[in-house]
């Protein structure tokens, strides 16, 4: 295949890497940035938005694309009630502490898994795409689903920031973030934002699932790779700064598809990594976060 | 963020000696708890008790849910039949978490804890190769049903056998001929860039060379990959045979990809069921593998000229005529693999039979036994088939099926002879000392 083509394979590939790891790592990122809760158990969230996908879309019959537009609705709604119900009987008890919640999402990370595998099994099941188009190139095919996943992936993007900046809930959570205290000093419900918080980076979490179970299938393990690759979009955007996350998302899944499509996954790995070293090193409040106050 | 940290501190400082003490106690009691279940002396009607290694998590534990399902209709139907020299079998299953550590873990726990007789089970190749040692260490007799080359290479002890499966080598030296046969000669292969896909790689070459064919790229894909589009430009236009051996959570996405990428205007396709072990042929995207073909240890869809010994074998362990459970059509099984664990439990039985198995000072006379077989008649106990025995190798060998898959069903339409996939041995363990 020549150069050209090959790039525009890369692009593509890397383009449906960024788009899911977005939404991902907007949900890890809210979370952390208002409530100073590092979230291990994220991962498991997006697992579980892939297995309620599965399930609902086994239940609804008819058209794949009425299964699929149920899960999309469904699936996140269950998984920020989980969510919402892991804060109040867990994190809230802990008092946020940073240590005690690291501990605490450990091991929801572990009890979300194994429930998965006892009551969905160890198999890796798929959801039928909403539709099947195949974008035939000259130079090869390509799947119209993943292009379709990508759009509406910077649509929710979009509409996720704009929920941040332009609504009252979102002015709620900017100013819980800000500072804690004070915006308790003006009456928000601190204790609400948070529960809420955590239950729309779950959500988030779920429908990035949702968008990729139709091209990856549901699994009672697949969380643990997005959740590492979110870790390292947070910490290169600046935990808590969502203009770094999504910039962050786009450049390490545009990197991971070009590097790995013309050279080795591993080295686009490695290279991930590597970034990593590099801004906790020379920039440890990342690209975009603001230090410490 | 550091006054947060600092509250924290304080509370873990109010920790009291009273309740560390009973929570050691507690932890003691749980790991203790179950080594104090054990019989008071060696007596003739105890039963004989076979260590599991199973993957019940992991990667391959839909592999390991089959794997135990199987095993529990042998040691039902070996029980029935009067047990072991008169002794009933008993399983005990520990889970490996398909991880060679804790496999080798797994291997310890059985010798020192649960007393076992031998230990049985387990597939994947790296928690055989990372558990061999320890059975080694522990003189501990551990009977695989994994199909890697690793028994036969001579890389690991005496105290591991392979009876009831061939392995990888055998495997593709003897659908080599087909393929370049009926398929083409020019070969692209993409396999897992580990120990299995090694052999599928140092193996499938020279003997696809033999037959005047050629590999012409090969795509090794890390065995955590979640996506394989990238991977597709590596395959050369001329290609004309995909051989994809592709296992883990993701060979749905590889196969959907692949179709995606191709379209119908492809390169033909020869895969390993592997790839396809316990997914239904009929899930969305696998429209793509129609017309493709398949290697199959023993064919998971029940065929026509099928004999009774295997229709019985069938039954008796609960699948239907798609491969399916009979409880469950949506639980696909490992039919091309777990067929393995019954066998080989049968040749545990015939070898501590003919060793007049006592207790655990007569396990290197059960390795004696088995090295001392020379094949298996197909036939209720050996369902998939006539096999051969090379008690130097510690390996068996048989018959491959070469499927086609036809309205999402696998139907056999070539069955290689035991010679096929013979090849000149490398190993003599029997030389080894105990």
């Amino acid at each position: 295949m020549s150069f050209g083509p090959h790039l525009l394979l890369a692009t593509l590939e890397g383009l449906v890497t960024s788009a899911v790891l977005a939404l991902m790592a907007l949900g890890l990122s809210l979370v952390f940035g208002v409530m100073r809760v590092v979230n291990v158990a994220h991962g498991e969230f997006f697992m579980l938005g892939a297995v309620v996908a599965w399930w609902v879309a086994s239940i609804v019959g008819g058209h794949p694309a009425v299964g699929f537009l149920a899960a999309l609705v469904v699936s996140p709604l269950v998984v920020a009630a989980v969510a919402f119900a892991a804060e109040r009987l867990v994190l809230r008890r802990l008092s946020y502490e940073p240590e005690a919640t690291i501990v605490a999402t450990i091991g929801l990370l572990y009890i979300i898994q194994q429930l998965a595998l006892t009551f969905y099994g160890p198999e890796a099941r798929p959801v039928e795409a909403p539709f099947s188009i195949r974008v035939t190139l000259p130079w090869f095919g390509y799947s119209g689903y993943k292009l379709f996943v990508i759009a509406v992936a910077a649509l929710l993007v979009v509409a996720t920031w704009l929920m941040l900046t332009r609504t009252r809930a979102g002015l709620l959570m900017r100013a819980t973030q800000y500072d804690r205290e004070t915006a308790q000093a003006f009456a928000i419900p601190v204790d609400r934002v948070y529960a809420g918080v955590f239950a729309l980076g779950a959500g988030l979490a779920a429908i990035a699932a949702v968008l990729i179970v139709p091209i990856q299938q549901a699994h009672y393990l697949m969380g643990l790779d997005p959740l590492l690759l979110s870790f390292i979009v947070v910490i290169i955007g600046g935990l808590g700064s969502l203009r770094g996350t999504v910039l962050a998302a786009v450049l390490i899944g545009l990197s991971d598809g070009i590097i790995s499509v013309f050279f080795s996954p591993t080295l686009a790995k490695m290279l991930a990594t590597l970034l990593v070293a590099l801004v906790l090193v020379f920039r440890p409040q990342g690209l975009f976060g603001t230090a410490p106050r | 963020m550091t006054d947060i940290g600092s509250k924290g501190a304080r509370r873990a400082g109010g920790l009291t000696r009273r309740g560390a003490l009973k929570g050691m106690g507690a932890a003691a009691g749980l790991a203790l708890g179950p080594g104090f279940v054990r019989y008071a002396q060696a007596q003739s009607s105890e039963p004989i008790r076979i260590g599991f290694q199973a993957h019940r998590t992991g990667i391959g534990a839909a592999y390991g849910r089959w794997y135990e399902r199987v095993t529990e209709a042998a040691v039902a139907r070996i029980n029935e039949e009067g047990g072991i020299n008169g002794r009933p079998v008993e399983i005990v299953v520990e889970d490996d978490g398909t991880d060679p550590a804790r496999g080798a873990e797994v291997v310890e726990k059985f010798a020192n804890q649960h007393k076992t007789d031998i230990v049985y089970g387990t597939l994947f190749s790296h928690v055989v190769t990372g558990s061999a040692p320890a059975a080694g260490e522990l003189k501990m007799p551990y009977y695989v049903v994994s199909e890697g080359y690793h028994v036969a290479s001579g890389r690991l002890n005496r105290w591991v056998v392979q009876p009831g499966i061939t392995d990888v080598r055998s495997q593709v030296t003897s659908v080599a001929p087909w393929i370049s046969g009926n398929l083409g000669k020019k070969v692209t292969m993409i396999y897992p860039d580990y120990a299995f896909g090694h052999d599928h790689r140092d193996f499938f070459e020279p003997a696809i060379a033999a037959q005047g064919g050629e590999v012409i790229a090969k795509v090794p894909i890390p065995p955590t990959e979640s996506s394989f589009t990238r991977y597709f430009p590596q395959i050369p236009s001329e290609t004309e045979v995909i051989y994809h051996v592709m296992v883990g959570p993701a060979v749905l996405t590889f196969v959907k990809e692949m179709g995606d990428f191709f379209g119908s205007g492809g390169p033909a396709l020869f895969g390993f069921i592997d790839s396809l072990e316990a997914v239904a042929l009929s899930s969305p995207g696998l429209e793509f593998l129609e017309g493709s073909h398949f290697w199959e240890g023993m064919a998971r869809y029940a065929q026509p000229d099928m004999p009774d010994y295997e229709r019985a074998y069938r039954e008796a362990v609960g699948i239907d005529d798609s491969g399916a459970s009979l409880d469950d059509p949506k639980d696909v099984s490992t039919a091309a693999h777990m067929f393995g664990c019954w066998e080989t439990l049968y040749v545990i039985k015939a070898a501590m039979e003919m060793a007049d198995y006592k207790g655990p000072d007569d396990r290197a006379k059960v390795i004696e036994a088995t090295e001392a077989m020379s094949g298996f008649d197909a036939g209720i106990n050996h369902p998939q088939g006539a096999k051969r025995f090379n008690g130097k190798l510690h390996q068996c060998f048989g018959h491959q099926n070469i499927s086609l898959v036809e309205n999402s069903a696998l139907k056999v339409v070539h069955r290689t002879s035991i010679e096929d996939g013979l090849y000149e041995p490398e190993a003599d363990y029997t030389a080894q000392p105990f």
